[in-house]
């Protein structure tokens, strides 16, 4: 098992074959990819379980439970993100990229690595809730179907990153 | 016509495979590491930019082309709401996580998926985001809901085609990919290997701009079609079977199983008064997933096609008869005379000529007999309400 790491695929025709996937999405579904969404449902579940009175008390799980009625985790987008696990895995296994490692660059502790992912993820998280989507259910998805709010939420995504890239420099370079 | 909304739980079943061919193209493209990942916001690695944009590209001219081949119903297709203030706020904020934490939600997750510490904490630290959200609510509440613009497309709020619009943003991408490979060439000293051979990436460069080239002179069908029809009947070229006001009440009054009444009045006139029978529909109704459904259904059925004038009834008509419909009949006069002749009937009280006197009398029975009949028969007359979209989003 100590082959070499294989290649990244191309990048165009990786890009073609995620716009395939997502144009088969659309087509079949009516809606595109997502991510941030699982997430958040699998939020209001873990609540509903520790703290079941709150979630009935508390105005977002409560429009959340009622956009929800099949249930909470009944949701076409934890499906979707299950799939993404299993396909991510599967192909990490067919190009040898299977490790259980903290990857981050030479210069970087890795306790500023983890404080990093950790807090780098939480402001993902909320910006996600805030445009309704992220990277995926927003940016991607919503460029696919020329929504307004999709485009412009993916260059602020984009834009933002650039503007706050000079002063997280350390943390990469 | 898609899209195809298959019942609730075949459609996770599909949205766990669609969820397996995301990730593994998320992973083969190199997204599962987060340095590929901000190398685009330092200028050494654009694989991300190369993908992301590659990818939004492919799936919005297919999109865009479906939707003109009348193979997808975008009325019928999530199209992300936009609140203007929360898409640009949640939208910086996203970018901020993305330098600091070196993904996004679905990369990390491919990165989790493969093993990656940094990718679990990653995950488990946008969880902690969501609740900080969930449990903050009534705080961002109002910049939640602020400027809401509906569901919007970038071509509406510019005021440009779509295919127009799909144009000039393959334009912007092929720009950014070539302007952003001499940056990378610039910052890490050398060539990027994986874009050798050059002559290549010309060559397909070129054939994706042939195929942008050909979105931007696709014409939304529902906006060019009408236009298109409208011209042939001025010009004369168009031939459609009739049917008159006298032989349409005949057969209402014999309850002719074998017609079907396509209205195609406004709403409104449809509700105050509709023949039995029949269905109201609008002209853009016939670019919808639903209206093909009601057309399908009765495929041997005689199709009369009512509107107020004989005109719009004859649009309609064309409408209908090129996405492939038969046996079609245009209402002479339209509404208008069929209200005039048959429902409003009044028997001239003198002068009436000897070879019309047969048909006054059928017009003056009809009139009272059909009459009775639309009072009976409001029950089974439809309004086609419009489907709701898919609800999607994160």
């Amino acid at each position: 098992m100590s082959e070499k790491p294989k290649n990244f695929m191309n990048p165009y025709l990786a890009g073609i074959l995620l716009g395939l996937v997502l144009l088969a999405t659309i087509y079949i579904t009516g809606r595109g990819l997502g991510a941030s969404g699982a997430m958040k449902s699998a939020v209001v579940a873990s609540v509903n379980v520790v703290a079941p009175s709150h979630v009935q008390n508390t105005k977002f799980y409560q429009e959340y439970t009622q956009e929800h009625p099949d249930g909470i985790l009944k949701n076409w987008l934890v499906f979707e993100v299950i799939g993404v696990v299993i396909g991510a895995f599967l192909s990490g296994l067919v190009s040898n990229r299977l490790t259980f490692k903290l990857e981050r660059p030479e210069k970087v502790k890795s306790m500023t690595r983890i404080v990093g992912a950790f807090v780098g993820g939480a402001f993902f998280g909320l910006g996600a809730q805030f445009a309704r989507g992220c990277t995926s259910g927003a940016a991607l998805s919503g460029m696919a179907v020329l929504s307004t709010g999709g485009i412009l939420t993916m260059f602020c995504i984009f834009g933002g990153a650039y503007m706050f890239a000079y002063f997280f420099r350390k943390l990469w370079l | 016509m898609g899209p195809l909304i298959p019942a609730n739980g075949l459609n996770l079943v599909i949205g766990l495979f669609l969820g397996i061919a995301f990730g593994f193209v998320l992973e083969q493209a190199g997204f599962s590491t987060s340095k590929k990942l901000v190398g685009m916001f330092y200028g050494y690695d654009f694989t991300v930019l190369r993908v992301f944009f590659t990818g939004g590209l492919v799936a919005m001219i297919g999109v865009v082309a479906f939707a003109h081949f009348g193979l997808l119903d975008m009325s019928l297709v999530y199209i992300n709401p936009t609140y203007l203030w929360s898409a640009i706020v949640g939208g910086l904020i996203m970018g901020l996580g993305f330098v600091i934490g070196g993904f996004c939600p679905g990369t990390s997750v491919c990165a989790a998926a493969i093993g990656k510490i940094d990718g679990i904490i990653f995950v488990v630290g946008s969880l902690f985001g969501v609740l900080v959200f969930a449990e903050g609510y009534p705080l961002f509440e109002g910049i939640y809901w602020d400027k809401f613009l509906g569901n919007v497309q970038m071509s509406e709020t510019l005021g440009i085609s779509q295919g127009l619009f799909a144009f000039l943003f393959m334009a912007m991408g092929a720009a950014s990919f070539l302007f952003t490979q001499w940056v990378e060439e610039k910052v890490n000293g050398k060539p990027n290997p994986v874009l050798q051979p050059k002559k290549l990436y010309i060559g397909f460069s070129a054939v994706i701009f042939l195929v942008g080239l050909s979105a931007f002179i696709l014409p939304n069908p529902e906006v060019s079609k009408p236009k298109e029809v409208k011209k042939e009947i001025q010009n004369g070229k168009i031939q459609a079977a009739m049917i008159t006001p006298d032989e349409l009440a005949l057969r209402i009054i014999n309850y002719d199983n074998n017609i079907k009444i396509y209205d195609f009045r406004p709403t409104e006139e449809f509700e105050k008064l509709s023949l039995p029978n029949s269905i109201n529909l609008k002209i853009e109704d016939l670019f919808r997933k639903g209206s093909n459904k009601l057309l399908a259904s009765d495929i041997e059925v005689k199709k009369i096609i009512i509107a107020d004038n004989e005109k719009s009834a004859l649009e309609a008509e064309e409408i209908i008869k090129d996405k492939g419909y038969k046996n079609l009949y245009v209402l002479k006069g339209g509404m208008q005379k069929f209200a005039d002749e048959i429902l409003n009937f009044n028997m001239p009280a003198n002068n009436i000529p000897q070879n019309m006197l047969a048909t006054y009398n059928f017009r003056k029975s009809a009139s009272k007999t059909i009459a009775q009949i639309i009072k009976d028969s409001k029950k089974s007359n439809v309004i086609v309400k419009e489907k709701k979209r898919v609800l999607g989003g994160c």
